[in-house]
């Protein structure tokens, strides 16, 4: 039941895209954002699309998995799909009947938003994919260090999102665990009324609160032992270093911005 | 006499479908009779855990089944429910589970989920304290105020509470000091003698079972690789090792005494047995 949650999963690999430096790969992820949202007609977003199908060839990852992760927003994107599709003004009237009135417009205006949710989701998702939680923290982190100077916590922020990200599968096989340990002392899950059911999570959300107090504190201890004291003065054991890869992938991404604003202002 | 627990043909295979395609356990059959103390052994990951989730109900077999008391455990759901009171589970780490504000109140969790009324939960309750050792006082406690050891206890005497035909245990002794995993192996053993009910213990500690066990299974890979008395399985010192598993230390000793070339008895596991072994040798009598 929980294994089947991808969210901010990743999967390792040794592509190109896996070897980008993080920084290039978040720089990359909104350069497409603004992209897509810059894109108007048929042709900008078949460029947009081409772009995204190249990134997934690249990585190799699945594209069944990453159709997958889509399953939690269906209903958004079905939702967005029907609210434009009914809702948006235009003069090519197709079907007409009691108060709904389906325009050409609205059919397009329909397609494009769904075409560009879509997108955004899996754009983003093949970052998550492709780069480690830890690459990924030390990658925001290198790019916020100008923050730091305004003296935002750019390193804690880092460090707490990164320890964040390690504890998940490990809360998630331990709530496991602990039902699996409370059905066998006959706790009842899955009958009852909302009341009895929430009052059933008891026997579990306890447990699991102490045992994370109980994790943070070992982890807190664990590095105050090592001698943490936060990020000034320290030095990293994998430095990140821009390579040819990355200048290329900027170029890639400029020339698809460039391409897409030029599309827009001849409109298509 | 049909045994009280069997499995049949039991296979598990987790992630079907996927790359991640293990197969958890193949074609397990066992039968484990009314009032006899099984000890489980196998290396991480030999598939024991899966195992023993079976036993209760908690993981459906991929395929085959699992009898209790020759009924198959998943006919249907009131039944499935009725086995996991009839045998109780305690997981490794159980202490990890408590989650009542006494102790008392956590005790009561398994006979109160039986819809038992008030006074005989209260009796067993008090039962299963005494059977692993925590006084009166120490019920009106949170159970996170108690030592470690007794937060063990705790967690074993709320699933005894239940008063289970089968008590399955995954290494109850992990992580206690010597002292304290000898006196919850004499608690168990105390209360299987005035139950009546049989014991699955899941353990790496050769020690332990050799002391305990009246049968041995031995896990290996998800299969059954032996199955028989103490004596037969750790007479198989060089299997044992070769599917990564340990024999008793004493069993270790009397080995290298007969590649010294001293005539011993080499099936030896408790030390008692060692030293009537030796004195036997000797030509003297146990003192």
């Amino acid at each position: 039941m929980l294994k089947d949650v991808t969210i901010g999963q990743y999967f390792p690999g040794d592509t190109a895209l896996h070897r980008l430096d993080p920084r290039t790969k978040l720089l990359a992820v909104i350069v497409y954002i603004v992209a897509l949202f810059l894109a108007k007609w048929y042709v900008s977003y078949a460029l947009v699309l081409a772009f995204l199908v190249f990134a997934v060839a690249v990585s190799r990852v699945r594209p069944k998995v990453l159709l997958k992760s889509l399953r939690p927003i269906l209903i958004i994107i079905i939702l967005t799909g029907v609210l434009n599709l009914c809702y948006s003004m235009g003069d090519h009237v197709l079907v007409s009947f009691w108060i709904i009135r389906i325009t050409r417009e609205g059919l397009e205006n329909a397609f494009f938003m769904i075409l560009r949710i879509v997108m955004l989701i899996l754009g983003t998702f093949l970052l998550t994919y492709t780069t480690s939680p830890i690459a990924l923290t030390d990658g925001l982190e290198q790019l916020l260090r100008p923050l730091a100077k305004l003296r935002v916590p750019v390193h804690e922020l880092s460090m707490m999102m990164c320890i964040a990200l390690r504890f998940i599968p490990t809360l998630m096989v331990e709530t496991e665990n602990i039902i699996s340990a409370q059905k066998a002392r006959g706790a009842d899950f899955e009958t009852g009324n909302l009341v009895r059911r929430a009052k059933a999570l008891i026997p579990i959300l306890v447990p699991l609160f102490i045992s994370s107090f109980r994790r943070a504190d070992e982890l807190a201890t664990a590095m105050e032992c090592r001698c943490y004291h936060g990020g000034e003065g320290r030095t990293k054991l994998k430095q990140l270093r821009y390579t040819a890869a990355d200048f290329a992938a900027f170029g890639v991404m400029l020339a698809l911005l460039a391409a897409v604003i030029v599309l827009r202002r001849m409109g298509l | 006499m049909a045994p009280i627990l069997q499995t049949k043909n039991l296979c598990h295979v987790y992630g079907e479908g996927t790359p991640f395609r293990h197969e958890a356990l193949r074609h397990i059959d066992l039968s484990i009779d009314r009032g006899e103390f099984l000890g489980v052994i196998g290396h991480t990951g030999s598939g024991k855990s899966t195992l023993i989730q079976h036993l209760n109900g908690l993981l459906k077999p991929t395929s085959g089944e699992v009898l209790f008391d020759g009924e198959d455990i998943w006919k249907d759901k009131a039944f499935t429910r009725a086995v996991r009171f009839k045998v109780g589970l305690v997981f490794q780490y159980p202490e990890y589970q408590l989650f009542e504000e006494t102790v008392y109140a956590d005790i009561a969790f398994g006979p109160k989920n039986m819809g038992l009324d008030k006074d005989e939960v209260d009796r067993r309750v008090r039962r299963a304290a005494g059977f692993v050792g925590i006084s009166e006082k120490s019920l009106q406690k949170s159970p996170f105020d108690l030592s470690g050891g007794n937060r063990r206890r705790a967690a074993i005497a709320g699933v005894i509470a239940m008063e289970p035909d089968v008590l399955i245990l995954d290494e109850p002794t992990a992580g206690l000091d010597p002292l304290g995993s000898e006196q919850i192996l004499q608690n168990i053993r105390d209360w299987q003698a005035a139950q009546g009910a049989a014991v699955v213990m899941v353990t790496h500690d050769m020690s332990d079972i050799a002391e305990c066990a009246d049968r041995i299974v031995v896990l290996s890979d998800g299969a059954l690789a032996m199955d028989g008395t103490p004596r037969e399985i750790f007479s198989r010192a060089q299997e044992l090792t070769q599917i990564g598993l340990d024999v008793p230390q004493v069993t270790k000793v009397f080995l290298r005494l007969r590649e010294l070339g001293l005539d011993v008895d080499p099936a030896v596991y408790t030390v008692q047995q060692a030293a009537q072994a030796l004195l036997k040798r000797k030509g003297g009598s146990p003192c």
